[in-house]
C-alpha cells in the first residue's frame, strides 16, 4: 500500500476517533451543562437532615430543573446542614421561597423542591432560604408509623 | 527429591524476577528512545495504520453488539421493576467505566499485541535486528520506539470508537427494537454520565491499559528465544500476560478513581 494511502487512512482513524469524543461530550455526557453555572447566583438553605442529597443534584421549581447543588457542609453551630445552591440567573424567586428535600419517583434520587412564595423583593446571591423541608428518612418515618400505631391500641 | 524441588522453585523465581528486570530496563531504554520518534513521523504514521486501522474492524464490530446485549439485557431486568427508561443509563455507564477500555485493551493484546510479538520476535530470529546494529543502526529507535508509542497512541482512539459506537448500538435496540424514546435515552444518560468523572477517567484508564499491552507485546517479542517454538510460546505469553494485566489493572483504575 502506498505511503498516501496509509497517511489517509491514519487520519481517518484519528478523525473518527475525534468525532467519537466529540458525540460522548456532547449526547453521552453533561459536558454542554458546564457552561450553564457561570451566569447564576447562589442561595444557600439550612436543614435538619439532607438526606441522600449530592453535590450536582438538581434543583427544580414546578418540576422544571432551574439550578443544581453545589455544596454541602455541616454548620458546627446551629448543627444543621447548610445547602448552597446555584440558580441560573434567568430565574428569579421571592424571598420567602421555602426549599424541601424531595425524591424522584419512589426509590429515585433526592433533589431540592423551591416553593416561590409571595414576597415582593426577590432572593439575591448569598441569601438564606429559611423556610425549609427536611429528607424524608425512611426509618424515621415507619418509628413513628409504629409508634402510632401502638398508640392507637 | 525435595531439594531439587526447592531448587528448581528458586530457580523459576530468579529466572522471573531477571524478566521483570530485563523488562523495566527494556521500557527504560525504549522512553528514551521515543524523542528520535518525532524527527521521523512517518515511521510512527506506519505502525499506527498496523495497529490501529487494522485493529478498527473488530473494535467496530465488537462495540455494536456489546451495546446492543447491554441495552436487551438491561431491558428484561429492568422492566419488571417498571425502570426500562434506565436502560441508557446502565449501557453508558457500563460501557464507559468498564468495558470501553478493558474490551478495547483484551482485543488490542489479540489482534496487534501479538502481530507485534511475531513481528519483533521473527526480526530476532532472523536477525534482522543484530543486522541493523551492525550497521550502526539503533533498532530500538528505528523498531521498537515507533511501535511502542503508535500502540500507546492508538489504544484510546480504539476505545473511544468503541464507546461512542456501543451506546449507538444501545441506541438502536432500545429505540427501534424496544420502542423508547429517543429523547428518553439521550436525557437519562446526560443527567448522570458526568464528563470528567466518567469520559476522561475512560480514557486515562485505556490509556494505561494501552502503554501495559504494547510494553509487554514489544518486550516479549524483543526477549523471545530466537527459534520457531521460542517464537510461539513468546506469542502465547505476550496475550496471556497483556489480557490478565489488563484485567488486574482494570480493578486497581476503578478503586483509584470511584471509589468513595
Amino acid at each position: 500500500m502506498s505511503t498516501r494511502n496509509i497517511e489517509i487512512l491514519v487520519g481517518l482513524f484519528v478523525a473518527g476517533a475525534l468525532a467519537a469524543l466529540f458525540m460522548l461530550a456532547m449526547k453521552v455526557s453533561n459536558f454542554t451543562s458546564y457552561g450553564e453555572t457561570d451566569g447564576g447566583y447562589e442561595i444557600r438553605a439550612r436543614f435538619d437532615n439532607v438526606g441522600g442529597l449530592k453535590v450536582r443534584s438538581p434543583v427544580s421549581a414546578g418540576g422544571v430543573r432551574v439550578g443544581k447543588v453545589t455544596n454541602i457542609s455541616y454548620n458546627n453551630e446551629s448543627f444543621e446542614a447548610v445547602v448552597t445552591m446555584n440558580i441560573e440567573s434567568k430565574y428569579k424567586f421571592p424571598k420567602d421561597t421555602s426549599a424541601g428535600i424531595l425524591t424522584a419517583g419512589l426509590l429515585g434520587e433526592q433533589y431540592v423542591g423551591l416553593e416561590p412564595g409571595g414576597d415582593e423583593e426577590n432572593l439575591a446571591a448569598g441569601d438564606m432560604i429559611e423556610l425549609t423541608q427536611s429528607a424524608l428518612v425512611l426509618e424515621q418515618v415507619i418509628g413513628q408509623f409504629l409508634y402510632s400505631k401502638a398508640q392507637d391500641k | 527429591m525435595l531439594l531439587d524441588f526447592l531448587q528448581q522453585l528458586g530457580h523459576r523465581s530468579l529466572s522471573i524476577f531477571a524478566r521483570l528486570g530485563r523488562a523495566s530496563q527494556f521500557l527504560l531504554v525504549t522512553l528514551m528512545a521515543l524523542p528520535s520518534v518525532v524527527m521521523r513521523p512517518f515511521l510512527l504514521v506506519k505502525q499506527m495504520y498496523n495497529t490501529g486501522v487494522q485493529t478498527l474492524l473488530i473494535i467496530l464490530v465488537a462495540g455494536i453488539f456489546v451495546g446492543m446485549v447491554l441495552a436487551l439485557q438491561a431491558y428484561i431486568v429492568l422492566v419488571d421493576f417498571g425502570a426500562e427508561e434506565s436502560i441508557s443509563l446502565m449501557v453508558s455507564l457500563s460501557i464507559l467505566r468498564e468495558l470501553g477500555p478493558v474490551f478495547t485493551g483484551l482485543l488490542f493484546a489479540g489482534r496487534a499485541g501479538s502481530a507485534l510479538t511475531a513481528e519483533i520476535g521473527l526480526m530476532k530470529s532472523t536477525e534482522q535486528l543484530s543486522g541493523m546494529e551492525m550497521m550502526a543502526v539503533d533498532p530500538m529507535k528505528y523498531i521498537i520506539a515507533p511501535r511502542f508509542l503508535a500502540g500507546v497512541i492508538s489504544v484510546p482512539l480504539l476505545a473511544l470508537i468503541f464507546m461512542a459506537v456501543a451506546v449507538l448500538g444501545g441506541f438502536f435496540v432500545a429505540t427501534d427494537m424496544l420502542g423508547q424514546y429517543e429523547g428518553v435515552f439521550w436525557s437519562q444518560m446526560q443527567v448522570k454520565v458526568d464528563f470528567y468523572d466518567d469520559v476522561v477517567n475512560s480514557i486515562i484508564k485505556s490509556a494505561v491499559f494501552g502503554f501495559v499491552v504494547v510494553w509487554i507485546a514489544v518486550f516479549e517479542g524483543y526477549d523471545c528465544v530466537p527459534t520457531s517454538e521460542g517464537l510461539g510460546q513468546a506469542t502465547t505469553r505476550s496475550v496471556v500476560y497483556s489480557s490478565l494485566a489488563v484485567l488486574g489493572l482494570d480493578f486497581v483504575l476503578t478503586a483509584v478513581m470511584y471509589a468513595v
